[in-house]
């Protein structure tokens, strides 16, 4: 056994005890924060299987945004929202526990004994990448190969947006925070995480990065900024807020359409592939920044109760 | 025994774990983090199964990636839905 089969196996054990103690933790905040943890270690996971896309999405949206909306939702559902359920009163408790045994084992031999796979997908993408625009394969599969499923998922991700919009209510409460340290260090961080979004954006082409990890980059820097009280909570999209959101989802759909006329849905001329590729996602990284900031902003400082009436 | 097929057993085991969790937990927040456990444990078995032989595969990877940002848009979504019920819960009260 090598070391780094060592270091897998320990990684993998480290996945499952976080996973459980923010099931099992006995107050809804330490739930989070093991839920946040386990994200950290999932994404060495992704680091360890070689996919170094995945790690940085999972780094900043997994365990970051994730994680900053569960603690503000804790905040304002209060612990109880997420007391230690235990699980006492479900009916299911004794069935579920004795059939999940079970259900594991049925799963691990059926993944020990997969059949091989039929089609080397890893060589059909290698013999194709020349027609692809880019040159980094996940980026190929993402915007071209699979495009259309990137639209969809674009898509479903506005469908969310649009549900949390119809779903929150009550006042968005002012920042309020005064702290010169938190203030200047917002301010500083900000600058900075705009020039690496930007610089994820131009590496996806031949490197790890691109629109998704991107956009994750600039929604930390507003929900920074929101969480430091400089940027103020968001009630109701405006105009031209309306335009960012939907833009990215707009660009993408016209890009997919515009070869209609003589060859199938999202077929881009291989001449032209790198550049249409670059301008869809350059407009997703805008329009999923809002979209994934949104999330947080449209959701934060709308407290159940006024706070003052606590 | 390889590093893909490692973590997708993890993953088998995390997909168990956050399902027994979402069914058994009372509390919201509870089940949405059992429903991102049970998520996470799915992408693990996507990648980790279609890399046991130790070749990076970019097509379940870039799958795995509008999945983590499918999952923290459907996380929100579930989270305005635990506030509204709660919100109504109060009013009632």
């Amino acid at each position: 056994m090598n070391l780094a089969l060592v270091f897998d196996l320990l990684l993998a054990l480290m996945l499952l005890w976080s996973a459980w103690r923010a099931l099992a933790a006995p107050n809804a905040t330490r739930a989070v924060v093991m839920f946040i943890v386990f994200g950290l270690f999932l994404t060495l996971a992704w680091g360890r299987l070689d996919a170094p896309d995945i790690a940085l999405a999972e780094a900043a949206i997994g365990a970051g945004l994730t994680g900053a909306l569960l603690l503000d939702a804790v905040r304002t559902l209060g612990e109880s929202a997420g007391a230690d359920a235990g699980g006492a009163r479900s009916p299911w408790r004794w069935p579920v526990l004795a059939f999940s045994p079970l259900l594991a084992v049925i799963l691990v031999v059926a993944v020990l004994e997969a059949p091989q796979q039929l089609v080397d997908l890893p060589a059909v993408v290698e013999r194709n990448m020349g027609l692809s625009g880019v040159t980094h394969p996940v980026t190929a599969v993402l915007l071209n190969f699979r495009g259309y499923d990137t639209l969809l998922e674009v898509a479903v991700l506005l469908a969310a947006l649009f549900g949390l919009l119809a779903l929150a209510q009550g006042a968005a409460s002012a920042a309020t925070r005064e702290s010169f340290l938190l203030h200047t260090l917002a301010r500083l961080a900000t600058p900075p995480m705009i020039v690496v979004a930007g610089y994820l954006l131009w590496a996806g082409a031949h490197q790890p990065g691109g629109a998704f990890q991107a956009a994750a980059v600039l929604a930390a820097a507003a929900v920074l900024l929101h969480l430091a009280g400089l940027l103020p909570a968001w009630v109701a999209p405006g105009r031209l807020l309306r335009l960012g959101l939907a833009g990215g989802l707009l660009v993408f759909l016209a890009v997919a359409i515009l070869p209609l006329a003589h060859a199938p849905l999202l077929t881009y001329p291989p001449a032209w592939a790198g550049a249409l590729i670059l301008l869809v996602e350059t407009a997703l990284t805008v329009s999923l920044g809002l979209v994934l900031a949104g999330l947080f902003l449209f959701l934060s400082g709308r407290s159940l109760r006024d706070e003052e009436t606590r | 025994m390889s590093t893909g097929l490692l973590y997708a057993l993890a993953g088998v085991l995390l997909f168990v774990m956050g399902m027994a969790g979402a069914i058994i937990m009372a509390g919201a927040l509870r089940k949405i983090l059992a429903f991102n456990i049970m998520g996470s444990g799915a992408f693990l078995v996507l990648v980790g199964l279609a890399q046991r032989d130790g070749i990076p595969d970019p097509v379940p990877q870039a799958m795995v990636l509008t999945g983590i940002v499918v999952a923290v848009a459907s996380t929100a979504l579930a989270l305005a839905l635990a506030r509204r019920l709660a919100a109504d819960g109060d009013e009632e009260r």
